[in-house]
């Protein structure tokens, strides 16, 4: 599959080393991963299909993970687990184009403007929680991405939400890879510097341009090396040297050759059609317009380029390039002919992405099926994954979020989200759990008071690397730390006092 | 079907309507009456088939038989509804415009204390968030300074500065003014061993013996502020002002010594919350709370102080990860069942508009409708202490009202009309004109 021999293999060893660093992880009471029973019937529900309308009083019959039939009558074989969604609604699970979760530490390698090398599938971290907090959302695919602080970032990961499983599980099976690039605002670091350091190349847009042309003409070059070394090696030519490998331009070899997917950062008009200037000046396509905040300016050349656009529902005025952002963006981009998603960019805003969605019917009067769409279909056409999943139809992934009420509306809430035919989330039983959650940490806490009160020079406690200092006794309302990351993070929704990052 | 139709002819009519009213804020009618709506009160029972009349900025007679005035301009509101417009407590409206750029913000003035500085001195009436945030059926907020934010590096203050009660609408803020000095700003200090130094751009972190030493710090200044303040206070009862030299901070401080005016107190956690409380009763100051994400924690304590919360967006995520997901989601039901009284604020400016949204999310789990419609209502108004002047559609209030087609809380609901201070006032906004200017785009050429 890769053009490179021993790409693989070197990426597979990073994994390798990725997982062992993982085992080092403090302990933390893992969530087991949901059996999967062979075959599951939900009846009785409003099934949104998405593809084909609406089903009232309708049945979905799940077989090995997967849809094996839809309709309004359903035969199921006796040994079926039937879930009664009476009253309720089903939607294909949703697919967040844009997301941070599932990353351990930072996002961004922001020390370079081309920072193709690093792979966020390298840190994905099983537990973090907002996988099970997004998943609570409906949410069962995200399209994790690397920061916006280069022209150029790190490569992506679609994942799904497989809540309990190793880091190992979460890569969507077959996905294909994709890669970061950001323009305008945060490449060129306008709206804050790092104490001590330089400012770093490029601080224009200009310079940005000039930063994915000019790796883009190494890229050619590059491939143009191991293509003519390729050719004489294979017509038989013996003790040939081969190119020395760069780990930088690989993943824009595989941009070259269709490979790898741009997804990339932008929100002005001007740096959309830039990006777009570029792409055929050098023969690659854009995948992905994200945020694309201005994309309504130039609907139409974003349509004719057949580009993507994953947008915010109504974020505004965070900084100047999103001081024309409007919410009636992604309305405007689909009536003249843009594949339009709605992302979070945020594990908060994931959780209601459904809601998110529901906006732009209000904002530019698209159709309860098109509002859909942009957290279902949609994203899943631009991430190239609408054969598995993306609507309610047989042969598709069983990836399926079932609300209360209609999930374009505010008062929806998820009861379950099923990930390959498997109840990952159940608010039943999150509800039901949490006595004994609570019950087993006070139980943990007071171990651990007890083991240091016992031993108060005991240099290693549960939870502790070997070799790192003993913590401090866990004060129970202690904050977190407001952390700041130079990335696309402008809602100070959660607190005033919060830092809204974005920058 | 039918209802469909006649709701597209309410909406060209009121298009109609509206198109000359881009510049209502300079319209001499004065008398309006809403006619044929179900109007929500919010003091009652709703009302079918109401009048709703407004004369000179307030509202001069709501119910079923009430009788259009002579020479009022009518709004035939038959299936809409109409409900009090929405408040948004705590908002940097008109003081911040873009995030990013520190020149186009003004929430938080620089050093820890800052009781004399006043938000309506620096809201900015033409802001563009005014009209967007009004677009969602909100008609007054507070303006609140000092509390974070962009322009603040990370720091946050402790008394960050008097909050202003200001209305969505007027050419100048002595026309926004619903109340100048609404609130004071306290940033109830925190016991932070971990924090982000915007210095040097580096995450620090210190042991908690000397975390909790700068805590006990700041609120030991915070105490001989206040104790500085009533003596201030004592000296001007009994003394004329050509006697003693004035202090602006002193002097600002005393009205809430006096207990005419609430702290706006900033506070989440549970302790410190309940530090906040015992230091309110310990020298007699009215409270209101602010975010209190741990509030249900304190419920008890709350009500019986009976000391109202404002609380951040409910969607928030919870600050723990061991917390359940729906934490903030589910508190508004909990504080509900035990009587605290609270509202739903933003806590910002470009999100303002989803105030509704995060109102409607508290009810998906579990609190009941009424209470959520009260609590971006009502309830914003008495915890301000202007549930006499705004907050429900009664007779002699100040008549902010929306006229929607449907549940304000909701996401699709569209706003129809919207009266501040009894003008009928515009829902265009920078949104919607960038929308028609390119909607309007020719195909390009090539």
């Amino acid at each position: 599959m890769k053009i490179l021999s021993g790409f693989s293999g070197m990426t597979g060893s990073i994994r390798i080393l990725g997982l062992l660093s993982l085992l080092c992880l403090p302990f933390m009471v893992a969530a087991t991963p949901p059996d999967a029973p062979p075959i599951i019937l939900i009846q009785n529900a409003t099934i949104l299909t998405v593809s084909h309308g609406t089903i009232e009083h309708g049945s979905i019959l799940i077989k090995d993970g997967k849809i094996a039939e839809v309709g309004e009558s359903v035969k199921a074989p006796k040994d079926a687990q039937v879930i009664d969604a009476a009253g309720q609604f089903v939607m294909p699970g949703i697919i967040d184009c844009h997301s941070h979760i599932a990353v351990d530490g930072s996002v961004n390698e922001g020390s370079v403007s081309v920072s193709s090398m690093a792979n966020i599938a390298d840190v994905l971290d099983p537990d973090d929680i907002d996988i099970y907090r997004d998943l609570a959302g409906g949410v069962t695919v995200a399209n994790v991405l690397h920061g916006s602080a280069n022209s150029i970032g790190g490569q992506t990961q679609v994942i799904k939400l497989r809540w309990g499983q190793p880091a190992a599980k979460l890569p969507f099976e077959g996905a294909l890879p994709g890669i970061k690039f950001a323009l305008g605002e945060n490449p060129k670091r306008s709206n804050f510097s790092i104490p001590g350091q330089p400012r770093r190349y490029p601080t224009t847009r200009m310079g940005v341009e000039e930063t994915i042309r000019g790796a883009f003409t190494e890229a050619r070059d590059y491939k143009k090396a191991w293509d003519d070394y390729n050719k004489r090696f294979n017509a038989g030519e013996k003790s040939l040297i081969p190119p020395r490998r760069d780990l930088k331009l690989e993943p824009l070899v595989e941009v070259l050759e269709g490979k790898r997917y741009v997804h990339s950062h932008c929100y002005r008009e001007d740096e959309i059609l830039m990006l777009l200037r570029v792409a055929k000046e050098f023969g690659f396509k854009v995948r992905t317009f994200q945020h694309v905040l201005e994309g309504y300016k130039v609907a139409d050349e974003i349509a004719a380029a057949g580009v993507g656009a994953s947008t915010f529902s109504d974020w505004w005025a965070y900084k100047v390039e999103a001081y024309d952002a409007i919410p009636y963006n992604a309305a405007l981009m689909t009536r003249r002919g843009v594949v339009v998603s709605i992302n979070s960019d945020d594990a908060e805003e994931a959780t209601h992405l459904n809601q998110e969605a529901a906006k732009s019917m209000k904002f530019g009067g698209l159709s309860h099926d098109e509002a859909l769409k942009m957290v279902t279909l949609n994203p899943a056409l631009q991430l190239g994954i609408d054969r598995r999943v993306g609507t309610i139809d047989v042969g598709k992934d069983a990836d399926l979020a079932i609300y209360n009420h209609d999930p374009l509306s505010a008062y929806a809430v998820v009861q379950k989200t099923l990930i390959d035919g498997r109840v990952y989330f159940d608010r039943q039983r999150d509800i039901t759990d949490r006595q004994a959650r609570e019950k087993e940490k006070k139980a943990l806490l007071d171990k651990e008071k007890k083991s240091s009160e016992k031993k108060p020079d005991a240099t290693v406690t549960i939870g502790q690397k070997p070799g790192e200092k003993k913590p401090e006794a866990k004060k129970p309302d202690e904050k977190k730390p407001e952390e700041k990351k130079p990335e696309e993070k402008p809602k100070p929704p959660a607190a005033v006092g919060s830092i809204g990052g974005g920058l | 079907m039918l209802r469909y139709k006649h709701s597209c002819l309410v909406c060209v009519a009121s298009l109609l309507f509206l198109l000359p009213s881009a510049f209502a804020q300079t319209q001499t009618a004065n008398t309006y009456a809403i006619t044929h709506a179900k109007i929500f009160t919010l003091a009652g029972s709703p009302i079918e088939d109401g009048t709703l009349v407004i004369r000179d900025g307030k509202i001069a007679a709501v119910g079923a038989g009430v009788e259009v005035p002579a020479g009022a301009q009518v709004i035939d509101a038959k299936g809409l509804q109409v409900y009090p417009g929405l408040f948004d407590p705590i908002t940097q409206m008109g003081l911040r415009e873009i995030g990013a750029v520190s020149a186009t913000v003004d929430s938080s003035e620089t050093g820890s204390f800052n009781p004399d500085v006043v938000a309506a001195t620096a809201v900015s009436p033409s802001s563009e968030h005014i009209p967007v945030t009004r677009a969602a059926g909100i008609t007054e907020v507070l303006a609140v300074p000092g509390s974070g934010g962009f322009d603040s590096g990370g720091s946050r203050g402790v008394l960050g500065g008097q909050a202003s009660a200001i209305h969505l609408g007027g050419w100048v803020i002595e026309e926004m003014l619903l109340k100048k000095s609404a609130a004071m700003v306290l940033n109830w200090p925190r016991i932070e061993t971990r924090s982000f130094d915007f210095e040097t751009f580096t995450r620090k972190e210190k042991p908690y013996t000397e975390a909790k030493q700068e805590y006990e710090k700041q609120v030991n200044e915070l105490t001989e502020w206040l104790e500085r303040a009533r003596h201030y206070s004592q000296v001007m009862e009994k003394s004329s002002a050509a006697k003693y030299d004035r202090d602006l901070k002193l002097e600002a401080l005393v009205p809430v010594i006096r207990g005419e005016l609430p702290l706006l107190i900033f506070a989440d956690r549970a302790r410190d919350i309940r530090n906040a409380v015992e230091f309110c009763d310990k020298h007699n100051l009215r409270m209101i709370l602010a975010g209190g994400d741990e509030a249900y924690k304190v419920k008890d304590l709350l009500r019986s102080k009976s000391i109202p919360v404002i609380l951040r967006p409910t969607l928030t995520l919870p600050e723990d990860e061991d917390d359940p997901y729906d934490r903030l989601l589910s508190q508004p039901a909990e504080l509900a069942a035990a009587d605290v009284k609270f509202a739903f604020g933003s806590f910002d400016n470009s999100f303002a508009r989803r105030l509704g949204q995060n109102a409607a999310n508290a009810v998906a789990y579990g609190l009941p409708y009424d209470e959520a419609l009260r609590a971006v209502t009502v309830n914003p108004a008495q915890i301000l202490g202007l549930g006499n002047q705004i907050g429900t559609l009664e007779t002699g209030k100040i008549a902010n009202i929306i006229v929607t087609n449907g549940d304000p809380l909701e996401i699709t609901t569209d706003v129809r009309y919207l009266f501040i201070r009894g003008q009928l006032t515009s829902t265009d906004n920078r949104h919607k004109s960038l929308y028609g200017k390119y909607l309007n785009r020719p195909k390009p050429v090539n």
